[in-house]
């Protein structure tokens, strides 16, 4: 059985391979896997008896979910109208240019995916960033230029300490 | 005992009007498929009778009177009940109608199926952006491969702008039997089937299925895969399907 087949599997019986519980193992497996591979929703359907069609409609509906592998860190610029009318596109461009990569790309040396999302639900911070679950506010084109840097850094120093 | 079932189907029989005429009917059943049996001309194209009601193309739209308050709503999914009063044809629905057919108009401009239909309720042009897509997403294909055929083998895939109907992850299906159902059902005709001696083609579905030929006649006359899913709903042997169903009727 292939690595994917049996991270798969494991996570499958933890939900006794019930099929209401398929949103769950999906996201499960996003965590760990940092995407869905077809092989592994290939195999979640099979497991769990839900049809392809179904499993497929799901890890394609949500943006949590990812068909391709991810960055170590997902960049989410936020394109809400807040955000927008304050410059978030700016922001997006900058961006982009820096890691050198577009939107729902991922940069070569796997450490950041960019994607763009509505809104965080924070506008009064806007324009807004987040990366992993922290949410940088009040952005400027000179804050998201030294961002990727910065979160570089701060995860070696955090490995130091 | 059966002054239980005369009160049950009591409850079950409701009363309402449609245009002012009082009408009976089932409590639950799809409004539109009664309107459409009492002779009630409702444009709609995601629904049929076969499966069930998903509400897309709001084509179906009409008011419904329900107490003090009147809302205009799609009738395919919309469960019969007591009291209501329905209208069908009001300026109106008329209005929204037609601005309903000048949205698909926008999303497919050049199905024919469409533009005639369109062209009935006055509308020839559309006002929105072309987006030149062939297919509405009215999910037809979709729910009569899974809730009749049984097999399963579409779904929407994505969602917003990019959402979409097909095999999973753009790629050929690899389960769908070629029964044609979908390219049967498809409002808009954008699902087509080629038929060769050997084998059939769902193109859309990019699916090729050998023929199966006939034991007896040496006529290929279905595709293998929908009569082994055929055997695996009947539980009739295979014998039974290596004729085609001419030559089952001879006695040798
Ligand atoms: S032709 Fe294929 S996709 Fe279409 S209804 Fe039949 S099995 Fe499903
Ligand atoms: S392919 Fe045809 S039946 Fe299927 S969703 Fe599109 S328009 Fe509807
Ligand atoms: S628009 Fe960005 S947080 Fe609301
Ligand atoms: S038939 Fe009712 S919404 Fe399409």
């Amino acid at each position: 059985m292939s690595e994917i087949q049996t991270t798969v599997d494991s996570i499958v019986d933890q939900y006794q391979a019930d099929p209401t519980g398929l949103l769950s193992v999906l996201q499960d497996i996003q965590a760990k896997m940092n995407y869905l591979p077809q092989e592994a929703l290939e195999r979640v359907s099979e497991r769990m008896k839900v049809p392809m069609p179904r499993v497929a409609g799901l890890a394609t509906f949500y943006s949590a979910f990812s068909l391709k592998p991810r960055g170590r860190r997902v960049i989410n610029v936020c394109m809400g109208t807040a955000c927008h009318v304050r410059g978030a596109p700016l922001i997006l461009d900058t961006l982009e240019r820096k890691l050198g990569i577009g939107i729902d790309e991922t940069t070569s040396d796997g450490e950041f995916t960019l994607l763009k999302v509505g809104c965080l639900g924070a506008c009064a911070l806007g324009p807004i960033v987040e990366v992993n679950g922290e949410i940088f506010g009040q952005m400027t084109v000179t804050k998201a230029d030294k961002l990727p840097d910065k979160l570089l850094k701060e995860d070696r120093g955090g490995t130091e300490k | 005992m059966t002054a239980d079932i005369a009160t049950q189907a009591q409850q079950e029989t409701v009363t309402f009007t449609v245009n002012g005429k009082t009408m009976q009917g089932r409590r639950g059943d799809s409004l539109l498929k009664v309107l459409l049996h009492e002779g009630y001309d409702i444009p709609h194209l995601c629904y049929h009778e076969a499966v069930t009601a998903y509400g897309s193309c709001r084509l179906c739209l009409v008011e419904v009177k329900k107490g003090r308050k009147t809302k205009v709503t799609t009738s395919c999914n919309y469960p019969l009940m007591d009291g209501i009063e329905v209208t069908t044809n009001s300026e109106k629905i008329r209005k929204h109608r037609k601005v309903v057919f000048e949205l698909l108009l926008a999303q497919v401009p050049n199905s024919p199926e469409l533009q005639s239909m369109a062209a009935q309720y006055g509308v020839t042009d559309t006002r929105f952006e072309k987006k030149y897509q062939d297919c509405i997403l009215c999910g037809l294909c979709e729910r009569v491969c899974r809730e009749v055929v049984g097999v399963n083998a579409l779904g929407f895939m994505g969602r917003g702008v990019e959402k979409d109907v097909g095999a999973p992850f753009k790629q050929p299906s690899k389960t769908c039997i070629g029964c044609g159902a979908c390219v049967y059902v498809c409002p808009v005709n954008c699902i087509k089937e080629e038929q060769l001696p050997t084998k059939r083609t769902i193109v859309r579905w990019e699916r090729n299925l050998p023929m199966q030929t006939c034991k007896r006649c040496g006529y290929p006359f279905a595709p293998t895969y929908q009569l082994l899913q055929m055997q695996k709903q009947t539980g009739l042997p295979w014998e039974f399907f290596e004729l085609c169903p001419d030559c089952r009727d001879v006695k040798d």
